[in-house]
């Protein structure tokens, strides 16, 4: 035979749009050598919907249902975000029972969102019962988003200066005795997974980052913690009501996929722990009250007041037709979303519309390092990888 | 960090690097300075480096425009200190033509970021190795979050079930966009009210 090397040229392929373990709508140009990543160049914005354009057009009040459509894995965490820097804005403080539920939802949106990535993740590199067992108990949890606010997954629940609405004693209850046997779930996964030799083979070394690149790269969350950083937001710029709460920050010690997965799996089980801890609070004499602001400048009126005050049914039509005019300024304001920081860039003109609105979603800086991460990878570690950063769709492209 | 520790922080920064840091504010508890465009790479060498600051995680590239103004962008840089526990936030200005330098070598995470201010604002940035369109389509011309940009866009897309494939048509709006104006005439609106218009100022 004639070998001729120098004929030999790399391989392109595209995974994606349509691949399953692409996440979502990803594109990725895969430049191979052999089996060997040479270069991935991900295309993304097949899911762009101009949502800091629409937010601009909106209310801060119709603002807040686009957030729920970033990551919709997470609903709540994003429009946390929202709040949170309308709310600096405003210089309003949220009542104490508003805070505690805020929490509470935020860590179900955790919980959704661990354990979607863990599970498909497992499905990518080849276990098919983990997201059978997880999005068993993803369904119990949206039925308690359904139960507070109406909607499975759109939830629109946060408000500027609270909640929406009160939640039923029922409700409480129901959560917290759903805890406990979670627990047991994350167990069985757990028993399922971390030790299991072909999943330890996907993982174990794959997608290693360091610590200094983590920074860099503009990582957050779960990937700066893998890579041995003690930094969560909930602790070190503590928002809400975290600074009362109790519990860990699970950090890795090789940066690896391996590591991620057992930091998502540790976290699932402290958001277990603050989720007992709100409904302690919640159920405490102190733990009741409002909801959200009194303020009806910023709140609309309860129903019941509406049918005798005449004031309150001007201040409810005002608030649900020209809205909450916002003082002038701008604000960051971040929270630790389940996929690292979510932050939202907010300006304001002083109208009763946002002037800009910057969503800054830690999947698209996660996302934009996979060239770096990849290369020199074997393509089967290409959905490894991915599946560890934790992307979703809706919150890259916004 | 309290606003007083931002305070210093702030001076100290404008007046380690005169000519580039070209002035401070403090507001809602968060550090904003103002940077001469040119300089941004100095500037941000300097936070990330210095022993100080240590400004090492990259957050955040964004822009805003206000097109009224003579250099319509702001160009908006973020930036976090695991050490200081702080953010830092950077403006500086510029219009269509600036030529921005590009932050590629000091943070590699910056990458996809100026992308999207260009794409979205059409903020120039130079030294950027790979600077394609990112969110819009392929194709796509104009900056869609341009505040002259109208929201229902130019073009829509649909599949030709005569022709098989999809095509662009430049779009058609079967009811006018409404835009409600919810300005008071007792705070902030500056224009004659309707009907007010005869009326002597």
């Amino acid at each position: 035979m004639n070998e001729q090397p120098e004929n030999l040229r790399n391989f392109t392929i595209n995974f994606g749009p349509q691949h399953p373990a692409a996440h979502g709508v990803l594109r990725l140009v895969l430049e191979l050598d052999g089996e060997v990543v040479a270069r991935v160049d991900p295309h993304i914005g097949l899911l762009h919907r101009g949502t800091e354009k629409l937010i601009e057009q909106k209310t801060y009040l119709q603002a807040i249902p686009y957030f729920d459509r970033l990551d919709y894995v997470a609903p709540m965490n994003q429009e946390h975000a929202f709040c949170l820097a309308a709310e600096k804005l405003l210089g309003i403080e949220v009542p104490r029972r508003g805070q505690l539920i805020r929490v509470l939802y935020c860590e179900i949106g955790r919980i959704l969102s661990h354990l979607l990535n863990v599970t498909t993740q497992a499905m990518d590199v080849g276990a098919l019962t983990p997201p059978l067992w997880g999005f068993e108990e993803r369904e119990k949890l949206m039925v308690f988003y359904e139960r507070a606010s109406g909607s499975r997954m759109h939830a629109a629940y946060f408000r500027v200066g609270g909640v929406h609405q009160d939640l039923p004693q029922k409700l409480i209850d129901d959560i917290e005795a759903w805890c406990d046997p979670f627990l047991k779930v994350v167990d069985d996964l757990d028993r399922l997974l971390t030790a299991n030799r072909i999943f330890k083979q996907r993982n174990v070394d794959i997608g290693v980052v360091s610590l200094k690149e983590a920074w860099e790269w503009g990582f957050s969350g779960v990937m700066v913690r893998g890579s041995g950083a003690a930094w969560d937001l909930r602790k070190s710029q503590p928002y809400e009501c975290y600074a009362e709460m109790d519990f860990d920050i699970p950090i890795g010690k090789n940066g690896d996929c391996y590591d991620r997965y057992l930091i998502r799996m540790e976290e699932m089980r402290q958001a277990v722990r603050i989720m007992k801890q709100c409904i302690q609070k919640l159920n405490a004499p102190d733990g009741k009250g409002p909801v959200v602001v009194e303020d009806n400048k910023v709140a609309p009126p309860r129903r019941g007041e509406m049918k005798r005050s005449m004031e309150a049914l001007i201040h409810h039509f005002k608030l649900y037709t020209e809205g909450v005019h916002v003082p002038e300024g701008e604000v960051y304001a971040a929270v630790e979303a389940p996929k690292g920081e979510f932050g939202v860039y907010l300006v304001s003109d002083g109208t009763n519309k946002p002037y800009k609105c910057k969503i800054r979603a830690p999947g698209f800086a996660h996302l934009q390092a996979m060239d770096h991460i990849c290369r020199g990878h074997l393509l089967a570690d290409v959905s490894a990888i991915l599946g560890s950063l934790d992307i979703v769709f809706g919150e890259v492209d916004r | 960090m309290d606003d007083a520790k931002l305070d210093a922080l702030g001076q100290t920064i404008v007046s380690a690097l005169p000519g580039a840091a070209t002035g401070y504010q403090v507001a809602f508890n968060q550090l904003t300075v103002d940077v001469e465009v040119a300089k941004i790479v100095e500037v941000v060498k300097y936070l990330r480096d210095d022993p100080n600051c240590r400004f090492v995680n990259f957050t955040d590239i964004t822009a805003t425009d206000y097109p009224s103004r003579e250099k319509r962008f702001d160009v908006i840089y973020h930036f976090l200190s695991p050490t200081l526990n702080t953010r830092i936030r950077l403006k500086a200005q510029a219009d269509e033509t600036t030529q921005v330098p590009s932050l590629i070598e000091v943070f590699p995470g910056a990458d996809w970021f100026e992308r999207e201010a260009y794409d979205l604002y059409g903020v120039f940035f130079v030294g950027h190795p790979d600077m394609r369109r990112i969110l819009t389509d392929y194709g796509f011309e104009g900056h869609p979050l341009r505040k002259d940009f109208p929201l229902t866009g130019f073009l829509e897309v649909r599949y030709d079930d005569q022709e098989k494939r999809v095509v662009y048509e430049p779009v058609r709006l079967n009811q006018e966009f409404r835009k409600f104006d919810f300005l008071s005439p007792w705070e902030g609106a500056d224009y004659p009210l309707p009907g007010d218009e005869k009326a002597k100022q």
